[in-house]
């Protein structure tokens, strides 16, 4: 039996050896471990044999040797072929470009969102407004008399049922007032229309962005505020704000507010008409006939509103120098504002 | 607007400060200045001297030889001047002087040397005559020897700063050099002075002018006198260096003296040939007729236009520019001075419809003050008698003075302006402010009371704010102190269209790699008609630039596929996108039917049409589910006449339109391109946002596999209502079948089949494909009757 089961282990040996396959490894196994394998024949001689401790001790070592064995050897034969593989691997060329374009926002509404972000962080509700309006909320409810200039017929476009295209998104206050009351704190990006010749610097369809807060001491002092932390997150940068008289019918006081250029960093260049300052939203305390138009208790409230050039924000951001590229639907333009 | 800070000197003393800074102020307290112009800086030695001798050039027909006596020395120059004389006072440029770009040294011209330039006033840069020398005799004070630096004689330098004319729309009180003089004496804490006046009620027991003025609702004042035996015809050189660097030109003395008073105090003045008119009426006529200003050009006047006319002959535009025929002419003698205050509206229409705009006009829509009239007056009066001794009034002060703008007073309290300036300001400050700007303040604790000064209270000072931004501009709004709110922060939400909008602008850019893109509310029926798209009627804008875009648009594709077509070489296959406004018609009350649309085109030269259609349709359905997180339906519809009239189908949600999605009719297809597809579809953001987006269901997943059984079926594919049969299948199978997904469809020799996959799942035990047969055969007899017939 001893004798029997050394020759079986020197056989398997010189097999193993052969083997260089794993085919060739799994027939080794069926060969020795399976049912019908050698070492199931050796057990059942088990019986017939003198020392049946010895010799059953015999062959369960040789049982895990065969074991260990093969799994040894395709465990050594898997690795050389991962080797192989890694050796015969194909270079792959990373400069190679074949992925598909990305989609693309409007700028408009990459510089609305940084806008909006800001506003929404500090509060501010983000309404939506109409782009057809009438009189009295583009201009009356504004306290924009009858015979203002603004409303000549070379500024507005007038439609046919007596409605016309709003000219500034001052036309929502009312409309947002009234929703609300006080207190109240809004902005609202929109669309806004004047019937004016189109060049580089000129577009009849332009879009603002309007704002509102009104409480019982909101002051000058809050809003120079806000419009300084709201352009400083903007233009990611402490950006100098300075203020000026400027006369709007809906605010009293009334101011163009400046913010220093960017591009001479104040010095003066062509681009802030060497002032060094860049006229970029009035604002202004709402006035009271607005307020009490809305609704609104002036002698508890006071606000203040401000009307953002949301186009000329995403042209001095982007530096878009010619302001027809946003209305051309041109892909080779707009397809370049990824990010978001 | 040109202002001279020389006259802005006559009232107030800003000697020692720093004028450049001070204008710069200006612009943060005041208005916007748009440009600081030095005057006279460029040239220097020039001096008085004298022509002693002038001989013709031997050769030259134009060229002077002249002796010239220049104080110390006598000089040669050569000259081409045509006025030259004997005798005659000129500015000479001296060697080593500066005349513009050009310095002065002896210069050969035509065999000659000259030792300097006799100056024409244009070369000198104080008005653009350069018909030839600057005759001074006429200008020089007595008792200046030759050689005399000009400059000390002569106002040459100057500092001019540009107003934008828009930042004083709100300020007639500004179109004036007194006006701002007292800006300037407020800015500086100097004092104002008063100009120089002469009292007209020295004059009343003299006859009236007669003035009737009829037209009583457009006229606050009008006021008129006669001067006679004016003998001067040209004005100071002083009078003529201002009115030139603030833009103007000298005339003559007559309307040289009307135009200084108004840019001085900022009232337009007109000045009559008193022998062309000696009475005033002020009115309007029922009928048009034409009327020739004195600029020579004809204008046609009509019935709302306020004229003043002598006799019913009409003599002026009012307010806006005097006629022709009763000018003042060089050999004038005698005037009839207006001085009035037309309503400022009524000014303004009738220079838009005239389509002319005049110093006078822009300063009386503006609304002018009515007391100004009589100062006005007084003050050109005053200029004329120091200019013209010998000038003579010869009426009383005629003054037909309608109405008188009420006196505004203003209450207010310290903690008002507290409160609206979020800072403190002193009450000692307050005071001294408003009082310098012409307020009468009175002052118990801290409750003041204030008067405005008439010139503010035309329309720009009524209420208690405005009082806030005359305290606020002179303190100063870099001097503030910023503070954020002391209001409650309260939770807030977009509206839920605003967020829906946005919501579905980054699943169309980065889902599926659109680009958004914007265009105009109008249709444009050129581009339209180009791709054969008939522009439906609907609201039209009455005053549109060109006839093109006159019609609001009612859908958002036409306008995207006419960008398609001019993108279409930008790429094989891509998408574009709109959030925007159209109009579908009136509503009942007469308002336009305003609706925000998304609208979605997509182009390929590489995919089928069917093709296209399909991921349109994924892209539509996505939009649905991932905002709404409901299930998408379809139906056949017909919309425009650029949609397919097969392939247009209205998109429903919970049974109610948010939109259509289509392939374009083959002609407009083709007008983009021959070989190309486009589908397109538009969500209505409005019903969109209207449907509540469902709450997500969580269901446990089952711990069991799932068997998928796919079975492939005969069909008439265009007629599968896919969500029908999905029903249908569940209906028959019972709970066990959780999802049901087309696999394939195959179409071959005008018959086709289609390959369902049906996924069964148990959360109890893992199922057999033997306990499934009764269920799938049930699909099949329920897919039956809906023309499905299962392939063996």
């Amino acid at each position: 039996m001893q004798k029997k089961i050394e020759e079986l282990k020197l056989s398997f040996k010189a097999s193993l050896a052969e083997a260089t396959s794993a085919e060739a490894l799994e027939a080794l196994r069926v060969e020795y471990l399976g049912k019908k394998g050698h070492v199931s024949a050796l057990m059942q001689e088990l019986r017939f044999a003198e020392d049946k401790k010895t010799a059953g001790q015999l062959i369960n070592t040789l049982k895990t040797e065969v074991e260990e064995a093969i799994s040894e050897a395709t465990e050594a034969l898997r690795k050389a072929e991962i080797e192989a593989k890694v050796r015969g691997a194909k270079k792959y060329n990373p400069t190679l470009r074949t992925s598909e374009e990305l989609g693309s926002y409007h700028p408009i509404t990459l510089a609305a969102r940084e806008v909006e972000e800001v506003f929404i962080s500090m509060g501010f509700t983000i309404e939506n407004y109409s782009e057809i309006v009438d009189d009295y909320h583009c201009f009356e409810a504004l306290n924009i008399p009858k015979h203002h200039p603004a409303r000549d017929m070379q500024d507005t476009y007038y439609l046919d049922n007596g409605q016309l295209l709003k000219t500034h998104t001052s036309a929502a206050q009312n409309y947002i007032m009234k929703k609300y009351g006080a207190p109240l704190r809004a902005i609202f990006p929109g669309r806004c229309f004047r019937n004016e010749s189109i060049d580089a610097c000129h577009e009849n369809t332009f879009f603002q962005l309007e704002g509102m807060m009104i409480d019982e001491n909101i002051s000058i002092s809050n809003l120079i505020y806000f419009m300084k932390t709201m352009l400083s997150e903007v233009f990611k940068r402490d950006v100098k704000v300075r203020l000026r008289p400027g006369f709007f019918p809906f605010v009293e006081p009334g101011f163009e507010l400046d913010i220093n250029c960017a591009i001479c960093g104040g010095e003066g260049c062509p681009s802030c008409k060497n002032s060094g300052w860049l006229e970029l939203c009035p604002c202004g305390m709402i006035h009271p006939n607005v307020l009490k138009e809305g609704g609104i208790d002036t002698e508890k409230y006071t606000g203040f509103a401000f009307g953002l050039g949301l186009t000329r924000l995403a042209m001095m951001k982007y530096g878009v120098k010619d302001i027809r590229d946003f209305n051309s639907g041109s892909l080779k333009a707009l397809s370049q504002f990824k990010s978001n | 607007m040109f202002l001279s800070m020389n006259w802005i000197g006559d009232f107030v003393d800003l000697s020692g400060l720093d004028k450049k800074s001070l204008i710069k102020n200006f612009t943060l307290s005041t208005a916007e200045v748009e440009d600081i112009i030095e005057k006279g800086r460029d040239i220097s030695g020039i001096v008085v001297a004298k022509i002693l001798s002038v001989e013709n050039h031997p050769e030259s027909k134009k060229l002077h030889l002249l002796k010239v006596d220049k104080g110390d020395e006598v000089v040669d120059i050569v000259c081409g001047a045509p006025n030259v004389r004997e005798g005659m006072l000129v500015a000479l440029a001296t060697v080593g002087g500066q005349v513009g770009e050009i310095t002065i040294a002896p210069r050969k011209l035509a065999g000659y040397t000259s030792y300097g330039m006799c100056c024409s006033e244009s070369e000198l840069g104080i008005s653009d005559d350069h018909s030839g020398l600057w005759d001074i005799e006429r200008d020089m004070p007595e008792g200046v020897k030759l050689g005399t630096d000009i400059k000390e004689i002569f106002d040459i330098e100057d500092i001019i700063f540009e107003v934008d004319n828009k930042s004083l729309t709100n300020r007639p009180d500004l179109w004036s050099h007194y006006g701002m003089a007292r800006e300037f004496a407020t800015l500086t804490g100097r004092e104002l002075k008063s100009p120089a006046l002469l009292d007209v009620e020295q004059f009343k027991d003299l006859s009236p002018v007669a003035v009737d003025v009829k037209a009583t609702d457009l006229v606050w004042r009008y006021s008129a006198i006669k001067v006679e035996n004016i003998t001067r015809k040209y004005s100071p050189v002083n009078m003529r260096i201002r009115l030139f660097y603030c833009g103007s030109r000298a005339i003559n003395f007559l309307a040289d003296l009307t135009n200084y008073v108004m840019m001085e105090l900022g009232q337009p003045m007109h000045a009559f040939d008193c022998a062309k008119v000696d009475k005033i009426e002020v009115q309007t006529f029922p009928e048009g007729f034409k009327f020739a200003t004195l600029d020579g050009v004809e204008r046609n006047i009509d019935d709302k236009m306020l004229m003043i006319t002598s006799g019913n002959t009409p003599v002026a535009i009012a307010g806006v520019m005097g006629g022709d025929a009763s000018k003042i002419e060089d050999d004038t003698t005698s005037l009839l001075l207006e001085s009035a205050t037309f309503d400022g509206v009524s000014v303004r229409k009738t220079t838009t419809r005239l389509g002319l705009r005049t110093d006078a006009s822009q300063r009386y829509e503006k609304m002018l003050d009515p007391e100004l009239c009589r100062v006005a007056t007084e003050r050109l009066l005053a200029l004329l008698d120091q200019c013209d001794k010998g000038a003579e009034v010869t009426s009383a002060f005629t003054d037909v003075y309608v109405k008188k703008y009420p006196t505004i007073s203003l209450d207010f309290t310290k903690a008002y302006v507290d409160r609206y300036t979020g800072i403190e300001i002193s009450n000692e400050t307050i005071v001294k402010t408003l009082t310098s700007l012409g307020f009468k303040v009175t002052v118990d604790g801290d409750n003041f009371s204030v008067v405005v000064p008439s010139w503010r209270a035309t329309k720009d000072v009524t209420i208690k704010a405005d009082i806030i931004e005359e305290i606020t501009r002179i303190y100063g709004y870099d001097n503030f102190e910023i503070f954020t709110s002391s209001s409650p922060l309260l939770p807030v939400r977009k509206e839920i269209i605003k967020s829906d909008e946005d919501r579905m602008k980054d699943i169309m850019v980065k889902s599926h790699r659109f680009h958004e893109v914007h265009s105009y509310i109008w249709s444009d029926s050129k581009k339209n008609d180009e791709l054969g798209i008939s522009t439906p009627e609907n609201v039209t804008i009455i005053n549109a630039q060109t006839p093109d875009h006159t019609h609001i648009r009612v859908s958002m594709i036409p306008t995207l596929l006419a960008f398609v077509k001019e993108n279409k070489s930008y790429s094989e296959t891509f998408g574009i996108f709109e959030i925007g406004h159209t109009v579908e018609g009136l509503r009942e009350n007469g308002e336009c039917n305003e609706k925000n649309k998304l609208g979605a085109v997509m182009f390929s030269k590489a995919m089928g049409e069917e093709q296209l259609f399909l991921r349109m349709r994924d892209i539509a359905a996505e939009l649905v589910s991932d905002i709404l997180h409901k299930d998408i339906e379809f139906s056949s519809s017909e919309l425009y006449d650029f949609c397919h009239p097969v392939n247009t189908f209205d998109i429903k949600v919970d049974g109610v339109k948010v939109g259509y999605i289509a392939v374009p009719h083959p002609t407009v297809c083709e007008n983009i391109d021959k070989k190309c597809a486009v589908a397109f579809f538009e969500i209505f953001t409005e019903d969109f946002a209207a449907i509540k987006a469902a709450d997500v269901k969580y269901a446990e997943p089952s711990k069991f596999p799932a068997i998928d059984i796919d079975m492939t079926f005969t069909a008439d594919i265009g007629a599968i209502a896919f969500d029908k049969l999905v029903a249908a299948s569940k209906t028959a199978a019972g709970d066990l079948l959780s999802d049901v997904a087309l696999k394939d469809i195959y179409t071959a020799d005008g018959s086709s089949a289609v390959t369902f996959r049906f996924s069964f799942v148990s959360n109890e035990r893992t199922l057999t494909k033997q306990e499934l047969a009764p269920a799938t055969e049930a699909i099949c007899k329920a897919l039956e009757p809906q023309g499905l017939v299962l392939k063996v």
